[in-house]
């Protein structure tokens, strides 16, 4: 019986797989930052251990730096006090270290495929749940909880148990007017936020394989808002192009000999997946989050569903429980909700591809007078791209705010909080309960969705609108 | 970590679904670099008001429920992000145990790593014991990992299932780093051969 990709990559980093014990696999790529690796590096220190395989580790401060006024102090003192930290130990480890002075700093999960850092077939953890990212490009990437981060420090290994399979396939195309985001949106909608609970999802369908790294990437990226352990996509031309000539990649003779291997990182025809998933890629509208878990998502041409909409008394629960919280009633058009704010950023929806498409529906338009937006691009590279590309005054003079690269609103660690009652369209990836300020109110959507939301001040579909 | 065998103590009941690590510890109390502390933050949002007094509305918040080890809670705990901070939170506040019908993965794992309990129950099992919990508040539920058996004072025996290896070092209290490095020279070797097979893993 053929293998699946998953499959594949699991088989090839065992490092101990006995009878009766857990198993260890070895991690290609440890990716860090200053939120979950403090109390790692600790441990370490306590029993008198430095990184075993520094040249396998990445770091960066993204999750509680400022985005703007970047050549003052940090003004919280516990922040810096974190962000000073990280520099320390990166320096003690002999680390490479992104720091806020780098001209490429970003979010750890933009930056690293950036720099080249991630390649099909590897294992890339990292302390933060959108590690899953990074399975775009046939990697097998998941997050970690900090005792696992002092284990892969001590050991460049994780003791893991093997992940069922699904694959969620997508069959037939794509609206032009959709994008990765409002596939992965679907794909939770559909199975539910626990639906992916101890599995690895591989997307397939010709829709996927048309997606660029930056779709892809998105994609993957809320893998884990299904409670898939990871999310991936067979390498192919699509990402061989991205990989080559980044810093980081192997180059001449080296780059070939790669390449014919990660040509071999497909799932085998006669692979069988413990779950299997379809959805019906044209269906795919806008897709928009209505309450307070990414699963209760619809289409922007539906309503608010209420309690009755659904069949299971925890359901019910739920949808009432998030409708208060949210301040909706049921059976309000998607397409009427007045929003306040606008975030158009995160590891989900912050790259150059995000943003030309944001700029482009921006372009000559102004932000309704009751909205405040800001864009925050994934990277320093990113953001003088933009900028090169004049997509910068596009959103000044659109009105928007032009920030420093950071995760920012996605999670409001630093100061982009909103308060209680905000109500933000928002590219990230959580609409949990105070997940963006306490009490504020998160709609997740794509930057298109996002721009002609801070355009209207209201939720609007895109494909009237464009 | 501290080993877990055979716990008994007071059941609290949070009786919500999918209870996500942004609810069980806010971002506002990740930025400090220690792993202790964090129990006075646990389910802060939910469980203080404005004013910083105790909601009296919170489930937790319940006098009955006062000094409990034990949290059954509705399906899907812990989902969301990979912050070990919420383990810690629930063990600083005072659980050991936290009782579901499903536990995301992640935070599953690290429960373990921190010398916490999951316990995956059926859906009815899980409706008998919220029940059993509202019938009688502050009820002791007794926890024994060997046996893999909870018991309750109304007689409810329920089986569940740990893995093996997860269940010996939680029994024994097992620093699992150092049982991995008791196969440091198979990881010499696996880096060796990885640098023959894949060699441009190696060229950074």
């Amino acid at each position: 019986m053929g293998k699946t990709l998953y499959e594949k990559i699991w088989e090839k980093h065992l490092v101990v797989d006995k009878p009766g014990a857990v198993t260890v696999i070895y991690v290609d790529r440890h990716l860090v930052h200053e939120v979950t690796s403090p109390q790692a590096f600790e441990g370490l220190r306590l029993n008198g251990q430095k990184v075993r395989r520094p040249d396998k580790t990445v770091a960066t401060m993204d999750h509680s730096i400022p985005t703007q006024n970047r050549h003052l102090p940090i003004a919280d003192p516990i922040a810096a006090e974190q962000v000073e930290t990280l520099k320390r130990n990166c320096r003690e480890n002999d680390i490479k270290l992104f720091d806020l002075s780098n001209p490429a700093q970003g979010i750890i999960h933009v930056i690293a495929p950036e720099q080249g850092y991630i390649m099909p077939g590897m294992v890339v953890v990292c302390g933060d749940s959108h590690t899953a990212t990074h399975g775009a490009f046939g990697a097998l990437a998941f997050g970690i909880g900090t005792s696992e981060v002092e284990h892969v420090f001590a050991t460049q290994t994780l003791q893991q148990y093997r992940s069922k399979t699904m694959r969620v396939h997508f069959d037939g195309d794509l609206p032009e007017t959709s994008t990765a985001k409002d596939m992965t949106l679907a794909v939770i909608g559909k199975i539910g936020t626990a639906g992916g609970n101890g599995h690895v999802i591989e997307y397939t369908g010709d829709a996927v394989k048309r997606l660029s790294m930056e779709g892809r990437m998105t994609l993957c990226n809320m893998a884990i808002e299904s409670g898939a352990r990871a999310g991936m996509v067979a390498p192919d031309e699509t990402t061989f192009a991205y990989l080559k000539g980044r810093v980081n990649m192997p180059t001449g003779d080296q780059w070939e000999q790669a390449v014919a291997s990660w040509k071999r990182l497909v799932s085998d025809f006669d692979a069988t997946y413990d779950e299997n998933i379809v959805i019906t890629t044209k269906d795919v509208v806008p897709q928009v989050t209505w309450g307070t878990s990414p699963g209760q998502v619809t289409g922007i041409d539906q309503n608010v569903p209420s309690p009755d909409d659904f069949e299971n008394a925890g359901d019910k629960e739920s949808c009432r429980k998030a409708l208060s919280y949210m301040g909706l009633e049921g059976g309000t058009p998607m397409s009427e909700i007045v929003i306040d704010h606008v975030f158009i950023g995160s590891c989900t929806n912050s790259r150059i591809e995000d943003l030309r498409a944001a700029a482009q529906l921006a372009d000559g338009k102004k932000v309704s007078d009751s909205v405040t937006a800001i864009v925050v691009p994934g990277s320093g590279i990113i953001k003088e791209q933009a900028e090169k590309e004049g997509l910068d005054q596009i959103f000044i003079k659109a009105g928007f705010q032009w920030r420093e690269p950071g995760c920012s609103m996605c999670l409001a660690m630093n100061d982009d909080v909103l308060r209680p009652g905000d109500r933000c369209a928002s590219t990230s990836n959580r609409n949990f309960e105070g997940r963006q300020g306490k009490g504020s109110r998160t709609h997740l959507l794509s930057p298109e969705m996002a721009t002609a939301a801070a355009i209207e001040g209201k939720l609007v579909d895109v494909r009237n609108w464009l | 970590m501290e080993p877990l065998t055979v716990h008994e103590g007071i059941a609290a009941l949070l009786d919500r679904t999918n209870v996500d690590t942004d609810q069980i510890i806010p971002k506002q109390f990740l930025k400090k670099v220690s792993r202790t502390g964090y129990g006075i933050h646990l389910f802060h949002d939910w469980r203080f008001l404005e004013n910083g007094s105790d909601n009296p509305d919170f489930e937790l918040n319940n006098p009955a429920f006062k000094g409990a080890s034990i949290l059954v809670a509705g399906d899907n705990f812990g989902c969301g992000s990979s912050r070990e901070h919420a383990p810690w939170s629930i063990l600083d506040y005072g659980f050991r145990v936290v009782v579901s019908t499903s536990f995301a993965d992640i935070f599953y794992s690290n429960c373990f790593k921190n010398g916490i309990l999951p316990v995956v129950v059926s859906a009815p099992d899980l409706a008998k014991l919220m029940s059993e919990i509202r019938e009688n508040e502050g009820v002791p539920f007794k926890v024994d990992l060997a046996e893999q058996q909870l018991t309750t004072p109304a007689g409810t025996v329920i089986t569940f299932v740990v893995d093996d290896f997860r269940r010996e070092c939680l029994l024994s209290g097992l620093d699992d780093i150092a049982w991995t490095l008791q196969h440091e020279s198979a990881i010499g070797d696996f880096e060796q051969k990885q640098q023959d097979t894949d060699p441009w893993l190696w060229s950074v």
